[in-house]
């Protein structure tokens, strides 16, 4: 047996439906979700402080969420395709969700860039602190994730764990933006 | 053999995808990471109990000696040790898989560790030196520059090296918790799984859970230190200067540190609960009393563990109601955690006790856990914590309950599985004088320590001569608990020299030197083979603990032996139900 391949089962499985990359991703995204909400409780009790000042939000913020849900919607689409075995429009799909993806976080560094063209700076104030730390913790996640997605886009069961993870990904973001575009 | 391993030389041991291999790495990293921070306490010991003789030693150093003692032995030696040593040998073998679940993330676990180790060691060679914040690395002390011996360099290595360290945490953590729910072999349900794996299994989950908090608040305390950010700086003066801060909240951080800091007590805490369980059954040869009580209470102590961070920060001056709901849930985990206690006592009632070194080890866990445990009530109520809080009372106390203790458990656990692990005993008299000195040895450190937190001596102090007000005694209680830290330290490095003889001189091992029913001492080969089973993986047949099962021909019975050559089976409490509706 090739090394890294043993299966802890010799083909045994319990009747369960959870594959194991599953119960892995999970536990991924149950880590993941705790990094996002002690950042986000970090941001409620700092937001409270005499010196917070907020910073104007440039529209294109919005541009890159429109951007990061279409990149999510295409890669369901390619996900579906490739189990029902069409391998063309998976194909289309995956180029167009993962093109997308690096769209959104050309988009985000831009949006830093018209913010430092304003004068705000990461220590210009706790708020645009917070703003660069968790664009730049969420691009991240996306990075690795990209790097990640040409080793899932042939296979039907791990480009369908990926696209769970991009998900994810775009509703961590849509909170985010939530709180940083109300406060 | 149909699961030929690697054969070079470094797939076979450097970069290896076995888990044993990786559980050896992490075992061995850890114990030499955990030699460095023993050196680190005698020389806190040395300024103690002899103050001022020793030249080097100075408030600063005193500082930077402190710090990375405590740093050192908690995340470096006690975390990697019981998770990645532990975590790594005994999970596959025990719930009978041939591998973890995610093999090339777990060697890659391993050497993020290592990196982890490295950077932490180069801040002693930076200029400056490795940071003197303290273990807890609080602002505004931590994120100022020339504020604490160490703020330039040092601190940032150290936060570097805790970002790696929680890469690997993660990646270990997600490989422990998915080969437990995923590769359990036929038969193997949940509630036959021995307390060793349910205690790792819980404190993974719990790493996992609470080290992505420590890594917010590392990046963010990170940033406040290098790119001026004010996250945690509040309005400061430094030397005079107007910082251009304001606002910043240090007690963010701290919340932030133990949301991370408690649950990580019991990271330590639940691994050695489950081994110390183990250790007592198997060397009383009786069943674990209570088994499901101790799935329960492992459980629930980790649930409430996540609810009761707060009490470490009492003196902070926080809203009395806060501190009620703080005090009251961290008595509450008193309950589950007296539960283990009577059934570990129970266990040995009336047992067939085999005084072995594993044993005399899980015996010394109980002790010390009890003592530890005991003097942690006063420090759990508001009202009794604030005067003891930066005494001598807290570093008994702490060292006692996941120090010492957790140590008695690794150590009985290294004694236990040692012969598994390298196909030979240890020493057996050496090993009998290792317990013994750092058994009373402990006691004699770590009792004092509290009368002197009682009659007020403060802990953190590089010298009590400025201290009018502390009793003559002092000075002799330190010099008395330097000797006897001095002595056990000794008896560390015999510990060490032990483990290096025997695993090349000792005396050869049979596949089950301690007549144990767990799955770990049914392989074919000892040591284990690559895929551990051979041609087939073993079918579980009954629960982890069936020792002295009256009738049987044995004292105990395999967990893969078939229920039908059993005579009269103590059957796990489930299944017991099971046969009386039947």
């Amino acid at each position: 047996m090739k090394e890294g391949t043993l299966n802890g089962r010799d083909g045994y499985r319990e009747p369960s439906h959870i594959s194991t990359g599953q119960v892995g991703l999970w536990l991924f995204l149950a880590v993941a979700t705790m990094l996002f909400a002690a950042l986000l409780s970090a941001y409620i009790v700092r937001m409270g402080q005499s010196d917070w000042h907020p910073f104007p939000k440039p529209g294109l913020l919005w541009f890159n969420t429109g951007v990061l849900l279409l990149s999510s919607v295409s890669l369901r689409w390619a996900s579906s395709a490739l189990r029902q075995g069409n391998q063309k429009r998976a194909q289309l799909g995956f180029v167009a969700g993962t093109t997308l993806s690096v769209l959104f976080l050309i988009g985000q560094i831009w949006s830093w860039s018209v913010l430092q063209q304003l004068g705000y700076f990461l220590n210009t104030n706790p708020s645009s602190s917070f703003f660069y730390v968790l664009t730049a913790i969420h691009g991240l996640h996306l990075l690795g994730g990209l790097i990640v997605a040409l080793w899932a886009a042939r296979n039907t069961e791990r480009l369908r764990l990926f696209v769970m993870y991009w998900h994810f990904l775009t509703i961590v973001w849509v909170v985010l933006l939530g709180l940083i575009v109300l406060t | 053999m149909p699961h030929d391993g690697p054969q070079s030389f470094w797939t076979k041991y450097i970069f290896s995808q076995d888990h044993k291999t990786i559980a050896i790495q992490y075992t061995i990293t850890a114990l030499l990471v955990g030699l460095f921070g023993l050196v680190l306490s005698w020389l806190l010991r040395a300024q103690l109990g002899f103050p001022g003789s020793f030249q080097f030693l100075n408030p600063g150093s005193y500082y930077q000696i402190l710090t990375q003692h405590g740093m050192i032995m908690i995340v470096y030696m006690l975390t990697a040790i019981l998770l990645g040593g532990f975590g790594n040998y005994l999970i596959p073998l025990m719930v009978g898989a041939r591998d973890m679940a995610f093999p090339f993330l777990n060697m890659l676990s391993y050497w993020v560790y290592f990196l982890s180790v490295i950077v932490l060691m180069a801040a002693f060679l930076v200029p400056g030196g490795p940071t003197g914040a303290g273990w807890t690395l609080y602002p505004p002390l931590s994120a100022l520059p020339n504020a604490a011996p160490g703020s330039g360099w040092g601190i940032k290595l150290m936060l570097i090296s805790l970002v790696i360290f929680i890469a690997a945490a993660t990646m270990g953590g997600l490989n422990y918790v998915t080969t437990v729910l995923q590769f359990r072999t036929r038969g193997m349900t949940l509630m036959r799984m021995p307390l060793s794996v349910w205690g790792i299994f819980i404190a993974s989950v719990m790493a996992l859970l609470a080290f992505p908090v420590l890594f917010v608040g590392g990046v963010m305390l990170l940033l406040d230190n290098v790119l001026g950010t004010s996250f945690f700086i509040p309005a400061v003066t430094l030397f005079g200067q107007q910082l251009p801060r304001e606002g910043g909240n240090p007690l963010l951080f701290q919340h932030l540190f133990w949301y991370f800091g408690h649950p990580e007590v019991y990271i330590v805490v639940l691994p050695a609960m489950g081994i110390a369980s183990d250790l007592i059954s198997t060397h009383a040869r009786k069943p674990i009393f209570g088994y499901t009580a101790m799935v329960i209470a492992l459980a629930a102590i980790a649930t409430i563990g996540f609810i009761v961070w707060a009490h470490h920060m009492f003196v902070s001056g926080m809203n009395p109601y806060f501190g009620f709901f703080f005090a009251v849930s961290t008595l509450i985990i008193a309950i589950p955690s007296a539960v283990k206690v009577y059934n570990w006592l129970l266990t040995l009632w009336k047992g067939n006790i085999h005084f072995t070194v594993p044993m005399l080890f899980g015996i010394g866990w109980i002790s010390t856990f009890i003592i530890g445990g005991l003097t942690g009530l006063p420090l759990g109520n508001v009202i009794a914590d604030v005067p003891l809080h930066d005494t001598y009372f807290v570093v008994g106390h702490f060292h006692l309950v996941m120090g010492v203790a957790a140590l008695m458990a690794i150590f009985g656990g290294i004694y236990h599985w040692f012969p598994k692990v390298t196909g030979r005993m240890l020493n057996e008299t050496l090993g009998k004088l290792h317990f013994w000195v750092t058994f009373v040895g402990s006691y004699m450190i770590f009792f004092p320590m509290f009368l002197m937190g009682i009659v007020g001596v403060p802990r953190r102090y590089f010298d009590f001569n400025v201290l009018q007000y502390l009793p003559p005694q002092t000075g002799g209680l330190n010099l008395f608990i330097t000797i006897a830290a001095l002595t056990v330290g000794v008896a560390q490095l015999l510990f060490l020299g032990n483990l290096i003889w025997s695993a090349m001189k000792g005396k050869r091992a049979d596949a089950n030197p301690w007549r144990a029913a767990t799955l770990e001492w049914q392989t074919p080969a000892t040591p284990p083979a690559h895929g551990n089973w051979g041609e087939q993986v073993p079918t579980v047949h009954r629960w982890a603990y069936d020792y002295s099962v009256p009738g049987a021909a044995q004292d105990f019975i395999p967990q893969n032996v078939a229920r039908t050559s059993d005579p009269s089976p103590v059957a796990h409490p489930q299944e017991r139900g099971a046969q009386r509706a039947g």
